[in-house]
């Protein structure tokens, strides 16, 4: 059977992809930035999971205002990177499962979760960027992926307990697909930034550490987090934060930390990033 | 009463009103709701055309004709062309959308949120690389931001 073993938690800045793409890795300003993926990127060559669930929003790139999913799922056999007005980025298009994506699919709406269903899909940076950072450069990426894509563009998005409620549906999914897969749960985005209007550049590091802390050891108190507190507390795009509660409810009530980063700033965001075990996969 | 609680799935329809007019007053934000989708169509989906290099050749070449093939207001399509952001925001422009914008003009994500706060680049740079705005400012209690208005 398919299994959830871990999930990981990590901001998705555009300008990440860019200081990459543009070998500014270590730079004075990227260097502290990066230094923080070390331990993770070793960590995911030993655990190879066979399917990263990569949990993102995409930035008005596949999907314009003639079309706003709160939930769709990619179940194509191929994403190529999305060209959102720079280009397409020069990482490999991800390999899709299109096998566990209908299964996911069918097995979701089961369990009350309508979701978009997406055949075709250019992905921008919000999923090309953690899959950078969790990967490094390589020719082809080392498992397939399946996106979920949740809408953060027009207001509202969908409530953390929703959130959590679905990565708890993915969860009960996956463990009754009938093959051996280690899946893990990517949830990216955030964490507090604002990239618009006269407050643009709001930082909370109060706010963004009793996040991490509270989706750690009590998710249900941060999937209670309403969306006025986000818009004041964690900015106008730390809503996003709403999609690392997608990759908590994918895992056991009490998880093991492996690994915890937060670093201000990467150009206008804080970058958080956490890597979390489910107990019951080791 | 606690606006706080509004937003749960249990909330009720008659709330929301409280709801939109405390996320209304978050100072300097500009909430991408249904009213600026409708109002911003236009603008977002020439931003939006903006993804493909033969159309971003267009745009810089003949920025005028190129904006006549969308059905942008004569402030929309002024703002487009000074490049203000916050007009754009106000306008209806979506700041995703924008960013493509930015994108055709070389500029930064930094670059353009510095003019949205009326700062130079420099100033924004070293705001972010001293920790980022104060959350204080968000106060709705004591907005040292501007508000925002609704267009």
């Amino acid at each position: 059977m398919a299994k959830v073993t871990a999930g990981v938690g990590v901001s998705h800045a555009g300008a990440i992809g860019a200081a990459w793409d543009t070998g500014r890795m270590n730079d004075p300003y990227w260097k502290p930035a990066f230094a923080g993926f070390e331990f993770s990127k070793n960590w995911i060559q030993a655990q190879k999971p066979d399917v990263v669930i990569l949990i993102y929003n995409d930035h008005a790139a596949a999907f314009d205002l003639r079309l706003i999913p709160t939930f769709a799922i990619g179940c194509g056999e191929r994403f190529r990177p999305a060209d959102e007005g720079w280009g397409r980025r020069d990482v490999p298009a991800a390999e899709g499962h299109p096998e566990l994506a209908a299964h996911l699919v069918q097995s979701l709406i089961y369990d009350e979760f309508d979701m978009t269903i997406v055949n075709e899909l250019d992905v921008d940076h919000g999923f090309t960027v953690p899959m950078s950072l969790m990967f490094g450069t390589c020719e082809r990426w080392p498992c397939r992926v399946i996106p979920i894509v949740v809408n953060v563009l027009q207001f509202p998005p969908p409530t953390g307990k929703r959130c959590l409620a679905l990565g708890a549906a993915i969860r009960r999914a996956v463990e009754c697909f009938d093959e051996d897969l280690n899946v893990m749960v990517f949830g990216t985005g955030g964490l507090s930034h604002q990239l618009q209007g006269p407050r643009a550049g709001l930082i909370n590091r109060a706010f963004d550490n009793r996040f991490m802390d509270l989706l750690i050891a009590s998710p249900e108190e941060a999937a209670a987090i309403s969306h006025l507190e986000y818009l004041e507390q964690a900015g106008s795009e730390g809503i996003e934060m709403v999609m690392w509660l997608v990759m908590r409810g994918a895992l056991d009530p009490e998880v093991l930390l492996r690994h915890r980063f937060y670093h201000v700033p990467a150009s206008n965001t804080a970058l958080g990033h956490l890597i979390l075990e489910n107990r019951t996969s080791t | 009463m606690s606006i706080n609680h509004l937003s749960g799935p249990n909330s009720h329809q008659p709330c929301l009103k409280d709801l939109n007019n405390a996320l209304s007053v978050i100072p300097g934000t500009y909430v991408f709701d249904a009213q600026r989708a409708r109002q911003g169509r236009a603008l977002n989906a020439f931003c939006g055309a903006l993804q493909t290099p033969q159309q971003r050749q267009s745009f810089k070449d003949d920025p005028a004709s190129f904006l006549d093939a969308f059905d942008l207001t004569p402030a929309q399509r002024e703002a487009v062309l000074s490049r203000d952001y916050n007009a754009m925001l106000e306008l209806g422009g979506n700041i995703y959308f924008l960013s493509k914008i930015a994108a055709v003009d070389g500029h930064s994500f930094q670059q353009i949120a510095a003019s949205m706060c009326g700062v130079s680049v420099e100033d924004f740079q070293n705001m972010m690389l001293s920790g980022g705005r104060a959350p204080q400012t968000t106060n709705r209690s004591n907005p040292s931001v501007q508000e925002v208005s609704r267009g």
